[in-house]
């Protein structure tokens, strides 16, 4: 794992968060891997009940509680870590290779449908498997899925790829909501096992603690995290900046774009799958309701958010989406306000996306690459305004 | 003939994208919420004019100026949003020479903040528009039953559609629209305001959208915040099938689709209906991306 050379470069003025990010990236590698294992550690302590009400902003008599009040947090806390992972698997399709896929979320339908028929004793396929066998499974069906979405559909250009896979997702719900034969419909599939493992004879994943999923998850994101971060570094990270930058001139570089374009868009709806599989681990049961459409805008709001192209921008933009709506939900009820922030959730993060456009297209952490892409192309001659 | 009439308001709707697409190279992702704050405010002006269900309609004048000004008011208002969204969140892009990335993002921006505050305003409830034309069968060509409702929805579908077409051809504003589709920086160079073309175009298109969904509020009596949604997908895909940015291209797309759509749902069954639409575009695009008559708005009567 070598320094980033590009950190040497930083601080060529895009925005106020470049000062502290070069800060950071100037100070010394031990120090810099300490401070990840700080947050790493953080990360795991934070579903302890002891640790997080803790935590909080004590203004005047009133305290400012950092928990969310209203929900459980541990669930809370595994469903953003769901959401993230979501957005670390769409942030290799639109931030990385510039493929704008707005059916994230049918993969990760996919995933979780695939986990649920091949686990649940309820399920039409007369199969048991356990959930820890399955989730392969779930994962290379998704894989396939978006070799099988990508092939025709790549080939053309990037408008159309968006309104296929969008419509792609809307598809596999509408099909899995009328559908009454495999899928079962609204009534959806019960009984999906949870993953394995006892500690004195409890299991470890049971429904009433959330903490296990949440821990489960969190090393899934970490793991993810470091091969999508090594491939993004590699060969292949390269040659889907060079796509992303101009398609026509990294064909003539003898780059192999559509093998390229496909790879990226397979390992996303592989990441997909997984967290479906993650998602049907923890609830026990899917209908086609857990699956709509605003949810595969979410994960794309998050990313464009945070920063498309950088991991770590896509993770806090996932987690800002999922987690500040539960928590202002809290909040605003302790402070006697009577309003459902997950309701206003869609309208205000559709706003966002036209304003980030708009102000600061490269997200709130940018990656350089991209943010200088977005200069470059302001600075090009303008006809007729 | 079902499906000729549904093909008609996917055209109309269609339309709307073509234009924009032929002269931006932009899916305008919103224009499926144009469409459905067309069918909430012709049904919001019925009311306000005291019409609801159980109104009784009974002489063919009032129902004609009903429905005139049921489609004066959804165009309008189609209109308006549509210029709204170009003004507020594409104009300030192309000033900043974004990539069309950037302009995709904030199309998904625009069509999810207006699907959702019409949702909020209406609690997410689903509205009954009032019925202006009761269906009956007008007359039958052999097995096959024209309703009254179907004559007005081709029929108006048709007369706006010839008249766009008109426009566009043989106008000097609609000479515009084919310059600056073709290229607009010699059209610019050429003395064609780009701003006010463009803007031209998102009126023409959110007016179409408007006409289709007092059409919609005509045929299906309901209306939803998120009706627009698979109104705009199919409305898209009849607009690639006939190739995007091609008028006549969407006219045949829309109508086609609809055919296509209600022959696979008798004969595979209601719940693959929306498939078929999708399964078709997506084999459309492996044989031929540009559609059936070509792409470009400009280049096609060039």
């Amino acid at each position: 794992m070598s320094v980033d050379k590009t950190a040497k470069a930083g601080s060529n003025g895009n925005g106020n968060g470049s000062v502290l990010k070069s800060r950071w990236e100037n100070m010394p590698k031990q120090f810099r891997w300490a401070g990840m294992i700080a947050l790493v550690i953080f990360l795991y302590l934070l579903p302890f009940k002891e640790f997080y009400l803790y935590l909080g902003i004590p203004m005047g008599d009133f305290y400012l509680p950092f928990y969310t009040a209203r929900t459980e947090m541990a669930q809370v806390l595994f469903d953003t870590a769901v959401f993230v992972l979501l957005a670390v698997g769409l942030n290799v399709v639109v931030g990385f290779a510039g493929l704008l896929d707005l059916g994230y979320y049918g993969f990760f339908a996919i995933g979780a449908y695939t986990v649920a028929l091949l686990t649940s004793p309820e399920s039409r396929l007369d199969v048991t498997w356990p959930w820890l066998a399955a989730v392969p499974v779930a994962v290379i069906v998704t894989l396939i899925g978006g070799v099988i979405l990508g092939g025709p559909t790549l080939r053309l250009r990037g408008d159309y790829l968006a309104i296929v896979t969008l419509g792609f997702a809307e598809m596999i719900r509408l099909y899995a909501a009328r559908n009454e034969g495999i899928l079962q419909g609204q009534r959806g599939i019960p009984s999906i096992p949870h993953p394995p493992g006892e500690v004195n004879g409890d299991a470890i994943f049971g429904v009433t603690d959330a903490r296990p999923y949440y821990w489960l998850a969190l090393t899934i994101i970490i793991l993810v995290v470091f091969g999508v971060r090594n491939l993004a570094r590699s060969r292949v990270g390269r040659a889907w900046v060079a796509i992303r930058e101009d398609e026509d001139a990294a064909q003539i570089m003898g780059v192999p774009t559509f093998l390229y374009k496909l790879a990226a868009f397979a390992i996303g709806a592989a990441v997909g799958g997984l967290s479906g599989a993650l998602f049907a681990g923890n609830r026990g049961f899917i209908n086609s309701d857990s699956f709509l459409l605003e949810n595969s805008i979410l994960v794309l709001a998050a990313v464009v958010l945070g920063g498309a192209g950088n991991i770590g921008g896509a993770i806090v933009g996932a987690a800002i989406t999922w987690y500040l709506p539960e928590w202002l939900r809290g909040v605003g009820s302790s402070l006697g306000l009577e309003f459902d922030p997950a309701e206003y959730r869609i309208a205000v993060f559709g706003l966002v996306l036209i304003v980030m456009m708009i102000f600061r297209p490269q997200g709130i952490i940018a990656s350089k690459r991209r943010a200088a892409e977005f200069e470059d192309r302001r600075k090009e001659a303008v006809a007729s305004e | 003939m079902t499906g000729l009439e549904q093909g008609a308001i996917y055209a109309l709707v269609a339309l709307g994208y073509t234009l924009v697409y032929g002269v931006l190279r932009l899916i305008n992702f919103a224009h499926s919420e144009v469409f459905m704050i067309g069918t909430f405010t012709t049904m919001w002006v019925w009311g306000w004019m005291g019409i609801d269900q159980n109104t009784k309609i009974d002489s063919v004048g009032q129902m004609v100026m009903l429905i005139v000004i049921g489609l004066v008011a959804g165009a309008a208002a189609s209109a308006v949003t549509a210029v709204t969204v170009e003004v507020v969140a594409y104009r300030p892009l192309r000033r900043r020479n974004a990539p069309p990335l950037a302009f995709l993002i904030t199309a998904i921006g625009a069509s999810l903040f207006l699907a959702e505050m019409i949702g909020i305003f209406t609690k997410r409830a689903p509205f009954g528009p009032p019925r202006i034309i009761e269906p009956a069968v007008a007359f039958a060509i052999g097995p096959f039953k024209v309703t009254n409702t179907q004559i007005l929805v081709l029929l108006v579908a048709l007369l706006m559609m010839a008249a766009l077409d008109q426009f566009v051809n043989r106008s000097r504003m609609g000479k515009g629209i084919r310059a600056v589709a073709q290229d607009p920086d010699t059209a610019a160079l050429m003395g064609i305001n780009k701003n006010r073309i463009i803007l031209l175009v998102f009126v023409l298109g959110g007016a179409m959208a408007g006409v289709a969904a007092l059409l919609w509020n005509v045929r299906y009596g309901f209306t939803k915040f998120n009706v627009g949604f698979l109104i705009g997908l199919k409305a898209f895909s009849a607009a690639v099938l006939g190739g995007i940015g091609n008028l006549r291209g969407a006219l045949l797309g829309g109508l086609l689709l609809g055919v296509v759509e209600n022959y696979a749902s008798g004969l595979f069954g209601g719940e693959w209906k929306d498939f078929t639409g999708f399964v078709l575009l997506v084999i459309l695009l492996m044989f031929r991306p540009t559609g059936l008559l070509g792409e470009s708005l400009g280049r096609a009567r060039a």
